[in-house]
């Protein structure tokens, strides 16, 4: 017997994993178009980076998928498009339903013609890797898994740090959603196509496509849909262990890799590009349609009266697609963009859906009251990173912040996998991204 | 709907888990329960007034305790545990008022002047024990046979680790004696079966790690056997298999990591057939509990769970 399987017998090597119960609502539900909106509101912070810059006044009109908004000042901030054809009203300051902090938004009140802007369509597959890039940026692209961070800057590989392999995540970790779940199961022949585009892109040998083994049903329809694309290379859709949080580009890396990403780094760093299916989806509709990235799936779920996926155009307001499913229930008190396990809150139901809200969560908050850490190691066995997240909480509770870093709190993923498990009802994720702030405060300084 | 409705901002995570401190406790309570109804059986009724009596002392204290420390007290049935704890490491016909004072002292000195539950270093239970045996040695020194009838009186007799193996399991079945818990020895040890019983509740519930009270018992049975005792009888004899199941296995008191657990196990257990076999005490459990207590805030310093992205080669060797 080696030294490893000693290592697992005695339960040294096995990680546990949270696993928060599924509640997909909205699995058999069918994608359909969400009503136009008759006014949207589209912050120009939509994605890691710098805000974008509008381009448009007061009074101007616009169809959708006219540009509104250039990318920021730096190399890392993305384009804006109108989601619905009208005038532009105002460009007020309004809460990020992100950030939570306040920025310019550009407001548009539709005209009802929802007249479109005209495509230059093109073949993928005369494009050079310029060209390509150009139209994925033209498109305002930015990742649709949740993080929102710029594709184009994404995929733009310096000659030094070459990629070999392209990871698809399809692995929908977190519960109640269904987005990227009904897209696989809808539209799998477009996220195939975008593989095939940034395949040729990044010039990778390997592509994996992780599902978690919940959805079998997706697994199906990729392996059909890459079986009948021949694509050049070794690609293989993987079923992963549906756990939390595998959705994690990180976690899903290791998972069907084996390997790690080095701590501070990026899958990039050791050859791999991580992109989720939905951008995948959209980046087909960039290079071959010359689309604009305007509308998105989206969960609306939770407490409703019946929980549909909609395919809705970003500037919604959330009352506006909670109406299409029914309404809230009477005792729902909370409003969540993304998932229950790390989604943002909402004050209002007029808060806007953006680039990375794929769920609008009606759900009964939390009011459980925290109390002090009994040391259990709960959160220490659960943590996908190998933390130990209860000495985030006595650190920053103590005010010492240089301690965190002892304790590699950079790597943190915040995922709340621990605050989930915590018997004494800690917020650790809230502890860790106080500390976060204040070490990055510190750096600034 | 309502667009006025009041709408609740929180903190992700949204969703929680069902664990709680209250539901951690009262699975210990129900384990302990078994441990409890044995000693009543073999000691008479006499152990229910000593167990009301750690139970009372533990809770009013607390309560108090929180009062003078301006914090809000809450029943998460940390105090019951403590009070049933400390009944169980004393001798079966102790007085109430010794009873009353350790565990006033658990509470008040060892757990609450620490800054409560889960800032202790020591176990409560074991220092309440300590404490009351340097205090009050000579009120603690009557140990008793089992009784065949509840009410009868109490006949003195010698504990197997007191007075050696050969004096007190030289007839019938020794071993089996031992495991059933038929011998003298303090209030909840005495029955190897019953604290099994208890543990494997805990286990089943995954609030504590087995690898606890296997590297525990399995280095003292290791140990002893190569230091030329009987090592069936160091594992079924004294608190060794309480303090396995119930104290080694503390949350506070102990190491995060699943390592650091088992080298406090591992210490703990070569401590206990040092203390049993060189030492001049006839039981080792207690303190080999404390003194690796006093080292888990260490052990939790160097043993750490290996981070992502972060290279092995950093790690000392033969800290696994």
């Amino acid at each position: 017997m080696n030294a490893a399987r000693v290592f697992e017998a005695l339960g040294l090597k096995r990680r546990a994993w949270v696993h928060p119960p599924g509640r997909k609502l909205a699995t058999a539900k069918a994608i359909e178009p969400a009503s136009l909106p008759e006014r949207v509101v589209l912050p120009l912070q939509q994605h890691i980076g710098s805000p974008a810059q509008a381009i448009v006044k007061s009074g101007d009109d616009v169809k959708v998928g006219q540009r509104i908004a250039d990318p920021g000042p730096g190399f890392c901030s993305a384009a804006i498009h109108a989601t619905v054809s009208g005038t532009v009203k105002q460009l007020p300051e309004i809460v990020n339903p992100i950030t939570g902090s306040p920025g310019t938004a550009v407001v548009i009140e539709s005209d009802g013609a929802d007249a479109w802007v005209e495509f230059e369509p093109a073949d993928p597959e005369t494009l050079g890797p310029e060209e390509t890039l150009t139209r994925i940026a033209d498109a305002g692209i930015v990742g649709l898994g949740g993080a929102a961070f710029p594709t184009h800057v994404k995929l733009r590989r310096p000659p030094e740090s070459p990629v070999h392999t392209l990871l698809v995540n399809g692995a929908e970790c977190e519960p109640y959603i269904t987005a990227d779940e009904r897209l696989m199961l809808e539209d799998a022949d477009r996220i195939v196509r975008g593989v095939r585009i940034l395949g040729r892109l990044l010039d990778v040998q390997r592509v994996w496509i992780g599902v978690e083994d919940n959805k079998p049903a997706a697994i199906d329809r990729m392996k059909q849909a890459v079986a009948a694309a021949n694509l050049p290379g070794d690609v293989r859709v993987v079923a992963v262990p549906s756990q939390y949080p595998m959705g994690a580009e990180k976690t899903l890396l290791k998972a069907i890799s084996g390997k790690e990403v080095p701590e501070g780094g990026f899958p990039t760093d050791i050859g791999v590009v991580v992109q989720n299916v939905a951008t995948l989806a959209a980046i087909d509709d960039a290079v071959t349609l010359g689309k604009p990235l305007v509308e998105r799936v989206v969960s609306v779920t939770g407490l409703v009266a019946e929980p549909k996926n909609v395919l809705a155009r970003f500037g919604t307001t959330a009352a506006h697609l909670l109406d299409r499913a029914g309404g809230a229930s009477p005792e729902a008190d909370a409003i969540i963009f993304g998932g229950p396990m790390m989604g943002i809150a909402q004050a209002g139901l007029e808060a806007p859906i953006v680039k990375s809200t794929n769920c609008v969560l009606m759900t009964r908050a939390d009011r459980r009251i925290e109390r002090g850490c009994v040391r259990c190691g709960r959160c220490v066995e659960v943590c996908a990173m190998g933390l130990m997240p209860l000495m985030f909480v006595n650190h920053v509770k103590q005010g010492i912040i240089d301690g965190l870093l002892d304790y590699h709190v950079m790597s943190c993923v915040e995922c709340g996998a621990c605050s989930y498990g915590c018997p004494a009802n800690i917020p650790i994720v809230s502890y860790i991204k106080l500390g976060k702030a204040e070490l990055r405060k510190r750096e600034a300084k | 709907m309502e667009t006025a409705k009041r709408l609740i901002l929180s903190p992700a995570p949204h969703l929680r888990g069902r664990d709680s401190v209250e539901r951690d406790m009262a699975l210990v309570i129900l384990a302990l329960l078994f441990p409890a109804a044995g000693a009543v059986y073999f000691f008479g009724l006499y152990v229910l007034l000593m167990l009301a009596t750690g139970v009372a002392a533990a809770v009013l204290t607390e309560v108090v305790a929180k009062r003078m420390r301006g914090r809000p007290f809450v029943m998460d049935g940390s105090a019951i545990v403590t009070g049933l704890l400390f009944v169980m490491v004393l001798p079966p016909r102790a007085p109430l008022w010794v009873v009353a004072i350790g565990a006033v002292f658990s509470i008040a000195i060892v757990k609450e002047a620490f800054g409560g539950l889960g800032c202790n270093i020591f176990n409560p239970a074991l220092a309440g024990r300590a404490f009351v045996t340097v205090s009050f040695a000579g009120s603690l020194s009557r140990w008793i046979a089992p009784t065949t009838s509840w009410m009868a009186d109490a006949v003195t007799t010698a504990t197997p680790l007191g007075e050696g193996f050969a004096a007190t399991l030289g007839q019938g079945e020794p071993y089996r004696a031992l495991f059933l818990g038929n011998v003298g020895g303090s209030v909840g040890e005495t029955s190897a079966l019953l604290i099994l019983v208890g543990g494997a509740l805990l286990l089943a519930f995954k609030l504590i790690k087995w690898q606890v009270p296997v590297f525990y018992v399995g280095t003292v049975f290791v140990l002893s056997w190569l230091m030329g005792e009987d090592p069936v009888f160091h594992i079924l004899a004294g608190g060794l298999m309480l303090g396995a199941f119930f104290m080694a296995t503390d949350y506070v008191t102990t190491p995060l990591t699943t390592r650091g657990k088992i080298i406090f196990s591992v210490v703990a257990g070569v401590l206990v057939v040092l203390i049993r076999v060189l030492g001049n005490m006839p039981e080792g459990v207690a303190y080999s509990i404390l003194v690796m207590n006093a080292f888990t805030p260490l052990i939790d310093r160097y043993v750490r769970p290996k981070v992502y992205g972060v290279a092995k080669a950093g790690r000392k060797k033969g800290v696994a």
